[in-house]
Parts: C-alpha cells; structure tokens; sequence
C-alpha cells in the first residue's frame, strides 16, 4: 500500500476491482465502512462476482476476468475526453510533458521494436528525448505530438464505452457510471483509493492491470494524498515483509538487485543502478545505491567484504535467468533439480497444473518441509485416493518434515500491507519437538560450515565468512537480528564539520537509512528498515495508539518503513507551492522554511517548493504515465487476453495471451485455444472469507463453517445444463479435472463478450487432503502453467473449463 | 437447576461459600461443598496476556494470547484469544478466521516431530532433530559439491548454485527472513522465492 488501512477513512470514493476486502480482509475493510458512514465516501465494485464488498457497494458493475486493461483505459479514456484530470498535478508531478524520441510507434497492440521470435521488444524506442543539457526534454505547454500527454491520448482512443462493453461485457451505460463517478475525483480536493489484490496480479498482465490504475490515479491527482493511492491489500502476514528483505530469486534485501552474469564486477554493476537525474534538480534517491549495498555486503560478511574485493563482490551468485517459481518447477520436471525445500510452503496446492507439480516433486531426490501444519506438500508421494492419485513406491524422493512453531509461540515482526513493522510475542511453548525456524536456519548452517570447514569443497568463501555474532549461535534471538536488520556501526566516523565529534559511534546503532555509507564503517541488512530498531530501542514494538492529526497516520505505533513514513509519495498532497490541495486532509505542508505535517514528509525537509518533485524514487522526480524500459510489455498498458479465453482478443486476433509472457513449449500444448468447444467457460479463483488458503482447513472451526469444496455457476448456466443446486459437477480443463458440489447463485451472471455469451464459473482455493474439512480439490488442478510477462505470477484468476453434472458419490 | 443458580451468583460477583451458605440455610444439608467444587474459577484469572498479530491476512490486526501452563506437561498454552482493542487497525475486532485462531494453535495437525519418508515408502517415520539436520545437510552439501557453478560457460565468475532451490514463507517473522535470506543466499543458491510472486 502506498498508503495504509486506517488511511482508508479520508477517501471520498472507494474502488475496489481485483479484490474483495469484504471477505479476504474485513477488518481493514472496516475503514471503507468508516468512510462511507462519517465522510459520506462511495463505494464502486468492479468483479465478476457479486461479491460481499460488491453488496454494500454503492454501485456494482461487472467485468470480464482479465479484461482489467480495456475497462482502465476506457475510464482513462473518458477523463481525457471529458477534462477530468487534474490538470496542475498532471503539468507539475507527472511525465506527462516529456517528450518521447523519434522512432516510436504502436500499432494493433504491439509496440515497435517487437521480436516475435524472441518474444520481447527492443526497448530502445520507448526512451525520452534526451536534450543537449543531458535532461528529457520537455514541452510543458503539451502541444507536442510525441509528448507523453499526447501519445497517452491516443493510444486510449481505442478504448470507447463501446469497444469496453465489447471485451468487458460491462455494459455501457455501468461502464459510463463508473467512469463519471470515479472522473470526479479530478477535482483537487476529491480523493479516490484504489484497493486491489490477486485478481489484479494472478494475470499473465498482471503488472500492467496495475500500472493501469496507478496511471489513472496520476491524472486524477489522487497519489501521495490522504485517502487516496494504490493499495495492494497483499494476502499474507508478512508478504510485505519477506518482499522487502528480498527473498525471491532476483533480490537483495530493500529492493537492491542481483547482479546479472554480465555484470562481472562491482563498476559495471553500479553503472546501470546509479540512476542519473532525468531532470534538473531532481534527487534520484538511488543514487544513494552504493551505500545500501555496501552496508548489506558488510552486515552479510562483516570483515570478509573489503574495497579490495569490491565488497565481496563475487559472494554474489550471479544470475542468467530468474528463477520465479514457475522456473523451478519447470527444471524439477525436466530432471534438472535435486533438492527443495518448502519453509511455509504448499506448492502442491498453490502452484500451477497440480498434475505437473506431482511430476516434478516426484523427480526430486529430497524435499524438506518446514511448517507448523502437515501439509499437502509434505506428502505429495502419499496415495489420498482420487484427492491424491500416486503411486508411492514408484516415487523415489526422501521426505522430511520438520515441525516449525506458528505465531503463538514465536516472536519478532511482521510488516502489513500498511508497511507497519509491528512486533509480537510469544505465549506458548512449541507443541512435541517443533523449532523455530530460525533455530533450523542455524543448525543447518552450522552443519555445513564446519563440513566445509573441515572437508573443502565447492566455493567455501561465503558460508564461512557469513556473519554470525549471535550470543548464542545455536540460537539467535529475534531482536539480536532485528538489530542487525536496522544496521550498525563498525567504525567510528568523524564529524567532517568538527573533528572533535563524532558522527557515527562504532559499535552503535544507525539512527536512520541516511547515516548508512559506502566505505565500509556500517552494516545494515535492510536498508528499508533502517530505523526501525535504534538506539532509542525497538520501534517495532510501539504501541502509542494516539491520532494527534486525526488522519489515521498514529506515528507512534510501530514503524513504518521508510523512515517511519505513513503515506508514500505525500510531498504530492500539497501543491506546487506546498500547500495541501485540501487543507482538511493536510499530510504535510511547507512553513516556508521546512515540510512538516501530520506525516513524515517523503522529501528532504528543507527541500523549497517548485524544485524537488514529489516522486524521488524515479530519475525524472515525477509520477511516470509511460515507462521508457521498466516494463517488458510496454511503455502503456496494452488489452491482451488471458492465455485461455472465450474470445479471441478485438484489439489483434492474431495475438495469445501477453506477446512477451514467458511460456514453456510443454505447457502451450497444454492449453486451450480461444473460443474453444471442449472448454467453453471462463474460470476464476477465490478466497472465501470463512478460511485462508490452506490454512484453516486444519481449524475446526472454519472446517465447520465451510467444510467442502464447491463451484459456483450461475442459474442460466446450470439449467443450460441440467445442474441442480447442490448437484455433482466434473470440471474439467486441458490440464485436469476436479469433482465439486454446485453452488448456482445469482452471484454470478453470464456476460457478452465480442457477441458471445460468456458463461464464468468461480472455483474457491481452500480444499486439501489434510486437516478438518471434508477432502476436495483446488483450482490449481485446471490453472495453467504461465505467469505474468514482469514478474511471473500464475495466471490463477482467468482459464478455460468445461462444467458436466456427474452422479453424486455413493454415500 | 443447582448448576445454574450458582453460576449466576457467581456472575453477580458472589463468592462460592456465600452461595452455598445461602442455599444450606434453606436446607440443602452438606451441599456447600459439593457447589463450591462444581464452579470453575473464572477462565481467564490465572492466565498470562500476551500480544500478538494475527498471522493470517495481511491487515496485521492485534490479538491478544491468554495462555496457562499445562498441568501434564508443564508447557505454557494458549486457552484463548481475542482481538486487541487497543490496535489502531482491528480496534478489538477479528474476523472469522481471526477468531477461530486457537483451533489453529492447537489443531490436531500441528507437526511436533522430525518425520522422515525413505525413497518409496508409503509413510513417514519419525527420526530425531540429529538425524534429520545432519541428513539434510550432507544431502545440501553434496549436491552443492557437484553442481555448484563458479564460472560460466565465457570464463565469468558467477558462482551460483541451480539445483536445489528454497520456498521461503510470507508467515514467517522479518527476523525468520533474514536469517533464512543469509543462510540460503550465502550458500549461492538462486531457486529462491516467497508467496509474493505466487
């Protein structure tokens, strides 16, 4: 979230599309119902289903799953044509004004520089003109043809109320609705927040779904204001968390990347992460890079990392391709992996194409499970009947499950999607054996330092060398690595302006990311979360609940990374002079010598007005509507269709799916084609509010509240074809089947699409082979095995199925 | 109805022997005792609070841990949990998963033991911590040995490891994550990932 939950409550207008906060998070949805009833905010649902958010909205309008772009650039469409935007925010704190160099071009849905056979585009096109002064060159009257306002312009042309009715199946006058309602929120003291979550994601374009919004939310002006921003409601305690300390294939902790394999030293390395200023006098916080790396480079290997060794550089493993999970999974089916390990995991319910998943667990030689639960993964090779068809004996991977502890017995931090690093502690004792996970962490490195210790073997360096200076090592204690996390000082530094001071203490903890530097004196393992554990103590652990401002910022609970900021991007609450475009809802504001407010401000304090822009994350100091090469499938959001869908897709027929999405050779065959007999209606997955993932299904009470798999049809489709409520149905995909009771609601209703019917069959996630509840199956039994073109995220939420009623099993 | 007459005396803030003195005056001889034994002490009385944050969604709402020791084997329990009416975000309220959390603590299909499936079996077997640490991490460090790559196929240092892979969990602490992120990262290992991209 750029902003937070209790934020929600100064919003005017509430859209949730992609999401479904009533039933995935109704305590933060809390704050929506707050808005509604003291400020008098709307409420607009955008969903296939008719949701519970969707009930108590002020208005509903249904969508096509997978058709998020078109109703987008539809809305954004209509705020061009209609003056709806913005216009002092869209001139002073967005791109809209840069001109585009010569050579770019896009023409039915395809931008130049597209190889097909590499499936990428050559990004070079989409860059800025770029001026004899070495800044973009800008027009900032807009009347040049290649100005990023101008080219916005035209390529939403296409997207009219009609041709949105023809791939949404919303009808126009919903659409229009929807469009003039949210157009409102132009207006500089109206705010619209935006709250998504997996049905924006889960997309083979689930990137630019996203990018979408947050370009809507640029020309309306809504960004960085109280009530207003992009707000991923994020689906796990700590996702937010586990992001931000970087544990996925590409990362190091706070957003500092990996290097590539051709990026063979330290210098290279730096060149393409040094950000530049695109434009005078802008900050580019990333030019602060080099400190954050070198502090983590210290905080992993203390001693070992020195400038003679580019800060142990070679430490790094260097990346040819990224390992997303897909990936893994695809190189475990191929025979290419021997080992896994699933901390918290249940890749066998929450991984695409289960029938591959089985297959390539099976060709592992060890697997290690460490969760709290007995999970499905844990037995993959174990034979639950039709629930988990396998033949044992044939399946020749080792197994362990070690017992972890859940939250009740562990202490430390998690970050919610507010970025609120909120710390916990234990009240319980582990159940039988069970360990924390970071007691196993350490036994196992333990374990292989001293065997690499004693026995050599491949490239000992880093294991060795990683630091570990834990009272007890067998056991680090939570707030030593929170400490850790924080950063610390190695050597004392000088106070450049008085030598008789000191700067840094050695020994110390850093107050803040901005005291982190490059030559080696401090440690810091997550820059981001500099701040959160100082001197002062553990920030995380704050429980003043006091609202001075009365804007739900409550600085003094937790902390909020960065810096302990509320609201991102919250210089752009004020206008060019700095003052708040709506003193009733002022974050920050300029007292004519410094920023100050009712929240950290996101720019240096003593930054004057009208010169350093509100978005300093980026080289051009404001919000980008284009991207010049963040994004491999375009500089704007283009409609594509799922990779199975109903109808082939009105902007280009000729094109499957997202042009540049990753697909493997094995899994294309394994898909539907558009418009196809044998699976004709359009699936979609999701969470009931009754469980979590696959969690509750060991509680008894939520297997009491819901206790059986079910899919959910509407009445038409289920007299189409003579299903009863209640009844037994076989779904059915190009990738397997599962068997389901029928729920037929009024929920779901059938769409048009392109002149054709569109039946859309919803599949809940929650049911396994193990815990309380009856055992059933889940969606990743149909889903395909593609993800999003950016980020490689499983298209769960848009596939093609068939629907029979079966004979119920005999009782 | 006895059970019932002394509950509500109980509510009422009665003490156990003013009730059964009162109904022993009205004649029931020797039944003092036997009421006084049948009302439990009040749950929550000798318990130890403790705050926590639900480990579901990622609304972080506040919880809070009522736990006793175990009269069996001495460890401390949760017997209760309820939403922190402090927090800022949940203000004392759950959801229904929320609420449903100490079935979740205590639900039958916790693991509590190293379990162990050999190549082909049809079940599992459990082993000792010793065993099982010490198996993985000679399994880990053969496999390392082999396939470990420190130089790609141009003579470029890359030192990467591409044949086991690790699933971190988005449940787990920012402290759980760190120390995980130094472990897998430093053993060069790429086939890294969590719940955020999935």
């Amino acid at each position: 979230m750029t902003n937070s939950w209790t934020d929600i409550k100064n919003t005017d207008l509430v859209l949730i599309m992609g999401g479904n906060a009533a039933e995935a998070h109704p305590c933060g949805f809390k704050w929506v119902t707050e808005a509604k009833a003291n400020r008098g905010a709307k409420l607009i649902v955008v969903d296939p289903r008719f949701t519970r958010s969707a009930s108590v909205a002020d208005f509903y309008a249904p969508i096509r799953q997978g058709t998020d772009i078109a109703f987008l650039l539809g809305v954004i469409n209509y705020c061009l044509q209609n003056g709806k935007i913005q216009k002092d925010y869209v001139a002073n704190y967005t791109n809209a004004s840069l001109v585009v160099k010569e050579g770019y071009s896009y023409k039915d849905g395809l931008f130049s520089g597209y190889d097909e056979s590499k499936r990428d585009y050559d990004r070079s096109t989409w860059d800025y003109e770029i001026g004899p002064d070495g800044y973009a060159v800008t027009d900032t009257t807009l009347q040049h043809p290649r100005c990023v306002f101008n080219l916005l312009k035209e390529h939403v042309a296409q997207y009219t109320p009609e041709f949105v009715e023809r791939i949404c199946g919303t009808p126009k006058d919903k659409f229009l609705t929807v469009a003039k309602m949210v157009s409102e929120t132009s207006a500089p003291d109206k705010v619209m927040t935006s709250m998504y979550a997996l049905g924006w994601t889960q997309h083979s374009k689930g990137s630019q779904n996203i990018r979408g919004m947050a370009m809507l939310q640029l020309l309306l002006g809504n960004m960085g204001l109280a009530g207003g921003g992009m707000n991923a409601l994020r689906g796990h305690s700590n996702i937010q968390g586990l992001t931000d300390v970087g544990l996925m294939s590409n990362l190091l902790p706070g957003y500092l990347t990996l290097p590539s394999e051709k990026e063979t030293s330290l210098a290279p390395y730096m060149q393409t992460r040094l950000f530049k200023p695109l434009r005078p006098d802008q900050t580019s916080f990333w030019q602060n890079y080099k400190k954050f790396f070198v502090s983590f480079q210290k905080a992993m290997y203390g001693p070992a990392a020195t400038a003679e060794n580019d800060w142990a550089f070679d430490y790094l493993p260097k990346l040819d391709v990224t390992y997303d999970v897909l990936r893994a999974f695809d190189l475990m089916d191929q025979g290419k992996m021997t080992g896994y390990f699933c901390q918290g995991f249940n890749p066998l319910l929450s991984f695409p194409d289960r029938g591959k998943v089985t297959r390539a667990l099976s060709k592992l030689k060890w697997l290690v499970t460490m969760d709290p639960l007995e999970t499905e993964t844990s037995r993959f090779w174990e034979n639950h009947g039709k629930y988990n068809e396998v033949d044992s004996a044939s399946i020749q991977t080792e197994v362990f499950q070690l017992p972890s502890t859940c939250f009740a017995e562990d202490e430390g931090s998690l970050t919610n999607s507010s970025r609120w690093l909120q710390w916990h502690w234990p009240g319980a004792d582990a159940p039988g054996e069970a360990k924390s996970d970071v007691w196993i962490m350490a036994q196992l490195w333990k374990r292989l330092k001293t065997a690499y210790q004693k026995d050599g073997g491949a490239f000992p360096d880093p294991i060795v060398n990683l630091v570990w200076n834990y009272k007890n090592p067998d056991d680090p204690q939570p707030d030593e690595i929170a400490r850790e996390v924080n950063g610390y000082v190695l050597a004392d530094v000088p106070d450049p302006t008085d030598s008789s001071k000191m700067l840094l203490q050695k020994g110390k903890q850093v107050p803040a990311f901005a005291a982190l530097r490059d030559d080696g004196t401090t440690a810091c393992g997550c820059w981001i979360y500099s701040g959160s554990f100082t001197e002062a103590g553990n920030m995380m652990a704050r429980r003043d609940n006091k609202d001075p401002g009365d804007m739900g910022a409550y600085l003094n609970w937790a902390f909020a990374w960065p810096a302990n900021r509320r609201v991102l991007y919250n210089r752009a609450s004020a206008n060019l002079e700095g003052q708040p475009w709506d003193p009733s809802r002022k974050l920050i504001a300029w007292d004519g010598s410094k920023w100050a407010g009712n929240d950290i401000p996101d720019i240096a304090p003593t930054a004057k007005p009208g010169t350093v822009m509100p978005f300093i994350m980026n080289q051009e100091g404001v919000g980008k509507l284009w991207v010049r090469a963040g994004m491999r499938d375009g500089p704007f959001p283009v409609h594509y269709e799922p990779f199975e869908s109903p109808i082939n897709n009105p902007v280009n027929p000729k094109i499957k799916g997202n042009p540049v999405a990753r697909v493997f050779k094995e899994d294309l065959a394994r898909m539907a084609e558009n418009g196809s007999k044998e699976f004709p209606y359009a699936a979609t997955s999701y969470r009931l509010t009754e469980h979590f993932h696959y969690w509750t299904k060991h509680v008894q009470v939520n297997a009491v509240l819901q206790p059986e798999f079910f899919v959910e049809i509407s009445e038409q489709l289920a007299a189409e074809k003579g299903i009863k409520p209640g009844g037994w149905v076989k779904v059915s995909s190009k990738r397997g089947q599962v068997e389901a009771k029928a729920v037929v609601t009024k929920r779901i209703k059938p769409l048009t699409c392109d002149g054709k019917t569109v039946h859309v069959v919803g599949i809940p996630i929650h049911w396994g082979f193990m815990g309380a509840a009856k055992k059933g199956f889940g969606p990743n039994s149909l889903t395909p095995f593609v993800g999003d073109a950016n980020i490689e995220t499983p298209e769960f939420k848009a596939f093609l199925v068939n629907v029979e009623p079966i004979p119920g099993p005999v009782a | 109805m006895l059970g019932e007459v002394s509950r509500r005396q109980f509510l009422k803030g009665a003490g156990a022997s003013v009730a059964g003195s009162a109904m022993g005056a009205l004649g029931f001889m020797g039944v003092e005792e036997a009421v006084a034994a049948s009302i439990r002490p009040f749950k929550l009385a000798n318990t130890t609070e403790t705050r926590n944050t639900c480990p579901y969604c990622s609304v972080g709402c506040g919880i809070i841990m009522y736990s006793e020791s175990s009269k069996a084997d001495g460890k401390r329990k949760i017997m209760h949990i309820e939403g922190d009416v402090d927090h800022p975000t949940n203000r004392g309220t759950l959801c229904p998963k929320g609420a449903a959390l100490l079935d979740f603590v205590n639900a039958p299909t916790r693991t509590k033991y190293p379990m162990h499936r050999a190549p082909g079996a049809k079940e599992f077997k459990r082993v000792s911590w010793e065993f099982a640490l010490d198996r993985i991490a000679q399994l880990m460090k053969e496999d390392r040995d082999r396939n470990f790559v420190a130089k790609n196929k141009d003579g470029v240092t890359v030192n990467r490891w591409t044949t086991t892979g690790f699933l971190a969990a988005s449940a787990t602490t920012n402290e759980t994550a760190f120390a995980t992120y130094k472990v897998v990262r430093s053993a060069g290992m790429l086939v890294f990932d969590n719940q955020a991209r999935v």
